[in-house]
């Protein structure tokens, strides 16, 4: 890993959005078997990028999410490459069941990479805000459940995606955020990293909380609490030797997911853990309550997910190691 | 020998198949009797007289695809590929029986001949656009059926499908639509009424056509000019009687997902097998 900076500091910051429509118009020149469906959501979800180069590989199914799940199992099953895009919420919430009995009971070779997830949709509310979909996609027998952290790991998702057979779910977000990883960053299904090494807790993000985790890192590191930090953008499946191997060496965890606290990473890690190595972990994520309306970052203070958050929960969980 | 032109053959093939389905279902003691014999005559018409099809190779790639999106009906489609030689018809006798390739509905990981995973209603017409739009971009002459229920098209998808199958002119797909009057819990009239049938599917950009479903001539005519549309998805309406060729199965609610007891069985059989020329 080399020698991390005592400061961290982010000079770019890039949108998943953005990265995965840019990623997927460059792609279409190399799979001539990619097709692009959207819910006329495709200037927000970026799949406009392919639909301006391909236009007779992009397919609006107009705003019928159902509809577009369905007929991406079918250009799958006629032998494409299938990316269906829309908000996450509806992608996740309202097309579930199309999921379920088609692509993924079907394991058909279907990606659906969705757009505005969690809280940080801001100003559209509660209604646009999921924060359910890394439970909803995670019980999915067959499904990939994957997050990117920043824009190099969403193009290096995308590309995996387009040449795994199978299906896949990615979740973008809407608003730009810190790169992490080097531009040659690869990507390998279940293979998670750690970003900064340290002895006394693990703090584990997925999506755009993994940059948070970082800060935080950096924020404990000024108490003199050296914290390993993961990646956990391979929700499903997830890296379950890393988290026992973080478990062992740290003895405490904290997960941090811009998600509600039960059913995405948080749970999966306690999965993992309560079977294979118990030790205390807290969950830093939504409480059992749904979004609204504000500006990102003001929502991300209100629910609780900012780096101050993610270290305050380091703190308490190391002062639980080693007791019953 | 495939296609099959004769109608008398048919027939035949169908009153056979209908025995196929009864045992299966009374072999299984749980499955869908009345929807799997509505849809027998159309089925038979199109699998062994008009799909492009080779018998004996479910994966042959020039083939024309199949959608049950009523996938209840899983019985007649078990009966048809196995007649065409996709897998041992011995096999029709483990229906529903753990460890069995076929499943209570159909699944395209475990049967050969079966295209799409189905059984959750509204889903199938979806799916076969998909497939269409496949074909379509790769410029191959292959057509795409998908069989209805009339229960069925009372989920939202199914219109949500009909708008994209005609705004992407899916003229290389054709849905017959199963018109038996029946589901589960009574009939269609009383449950949710789905008329008028012809002129939705007709207003949602669809050629439209209403047939006997049990006229094997009728449903072969409907089928040769709706791959004659340019432009257009077609849509064969195809009237049926619900458990129809056993008596005492048809237009009864009850034989939706009730399987025949011993004495029944043996009336169908006794009936089925009267029938032969």
């Amino acid at each position: 890993m080399g020698t991390l900076p005592e400061t961290v500091q982010f000079p770019a910051k890039e949108s998943t959005r953005v990265e995965y429509g840019k990623a997927l118009a460059q792609l279409g020149e190399e799979y001539p078997g990619i097709v692009v469906l959207d819910a006329d959501l495709s200037g927000s979800t970026q799949t406009n990028r392919f639909a301006k180069a391909f236009r007779d590989r992009f397919f609006n199914v107009g705003i019928a999410e159902q509809d577009m799940m369905g007929t991406a199992a079918g250009l799958a099953l006629g032998g494409k490459i299938p990316f269906a895009s829309t908000f996450a919420i509806f992608a996740t919430g309202r097309a579930w069941e199309q999921i379920r009995q088609t692509i993924a009971y079907g394991n058909l070779n279907v990606k659906i990479v969705a757009s505005h997830g969690g809280i940080t949709v801001g100003e559209d509310g509660g209604s646009h805000q999921s924060v359910e979909d890394f439970a909803l996609m995670r019980v999915l027998p067959n499904m990939a459940v994957l997050v990117p952290a920043d824009g190099p790991e969403t193009r290096a998702m995308v590309r995996w995606a387009a040449a795994y057979e199978g299906p896949v779910y990615i979740r973008t977000s809407r608003i730009p955020f810190p790169v992490i990883h080097a531009e040659d960053f690869t990507f390998e299904l279940g293979q998670s990293h750690i970003l900064r090494e340290g002895g006394d807790v693990t703090l584990a993000g997925i999506g755009l909380m993994v940059h948070q985790c970082l800060a935080a890192a950096d924020l404990l590191a000024k108490q003199g609490i050296a914290a390993r930090v993961l990646n956990l953008s391979s929700l499903k499946p997830l890296d379950w030797q890393l988290v026992v191997d973080s478990a062992r060496r740290t003895g405490c965890l904290v997960t941090a997911e811009e998600h509600l606290a039960t059913g995405g990473l948080g749970s999966a890690v306690s999965e993992v853990l309560s079977e294979f190595y118990p030790v205390p972990l807290r969950r830093v994520g939504l409480k059992d309550t749904f979004g609204m309306s504000g500006k990102a970052e003001e929502l991300l203070k209100h629910f609780g997910l900012t780096a101050e958050d993610i270290a305050r929960a380091a703190t308490a969980v190391r002062a639980r190691k080693g007791r019953p | 020998m495939h296609p099959i032109s004769d109608p008398n053959q048919l027939q035949e093939i169908a009153r056979e198949i209908r025995l196929d389905i009864v045992e299966m279902l009374y072999r299984a003691g749980s499955g869908h009797v009345g929807g799997s014999l509505s849809a027998t005559d159309v089925l038979v018409a199109l699998f062994f007289s008009h799909m492009h099809l080779m018998p004996g190779n479910a994966c042959y790639p020039d083939r024309d695809y199949f959608v049950l999106s009523k996938g209840h009906a899983a019985p007649v489609l078990y009966a048809i590929l196995a007649r065409l030689g996709y897998f041992p018809r011995e096999e029709l006798m483990t229906l529903r029986q753990f460890g069995s390739n076929l499943q209570g509905h159909p699944d395209s990981k475990c049967t050969p001949g079966v295209e799409v995973p189905t059984g959750s209603l509204g889903q199938g017409l979806s799916v076969a656009n998909g497939l269409a739009l496949a074909l379509k971009l790769d410029k191959k002459a292959q057509r795409v059926y998908a069989l209805l229920g009339d229960g069925e098209i009372q989920e939202g998808q199914i219109w949500e499908a009909a708008m994209t199958a005609a705004h992407y002119g899916l003229d290389n797909l054709t849905a017959i639509l199963d018109r038996n009057r029946l589901q589960i819990d009574g009939r269609t009239r009383e449950v949710m009424s789905v008329e008028p049938l012809a002129a939705k599917w007709q207003a949602f950009g669809w050629h439209t056509v209403e047939v006997d479903g049990h006229a094997i001539p009728e449903v072969l005519a409907a089928l040769k000019a709706c791959g004659e549309v340019k432009g257009r998805p077609g849509m064969i309406i195809a009237h049926t009687t619900k458990g129809k060729g056993v008596s005492i199965f048809e237009d009864q609610v009850k034989f939706h997902g009730v399987t025949p007891t011993t004495e029944e069985y043996q009336q169908a059989v006794k009936e089925l097998q009267s029938m032969s020329r």
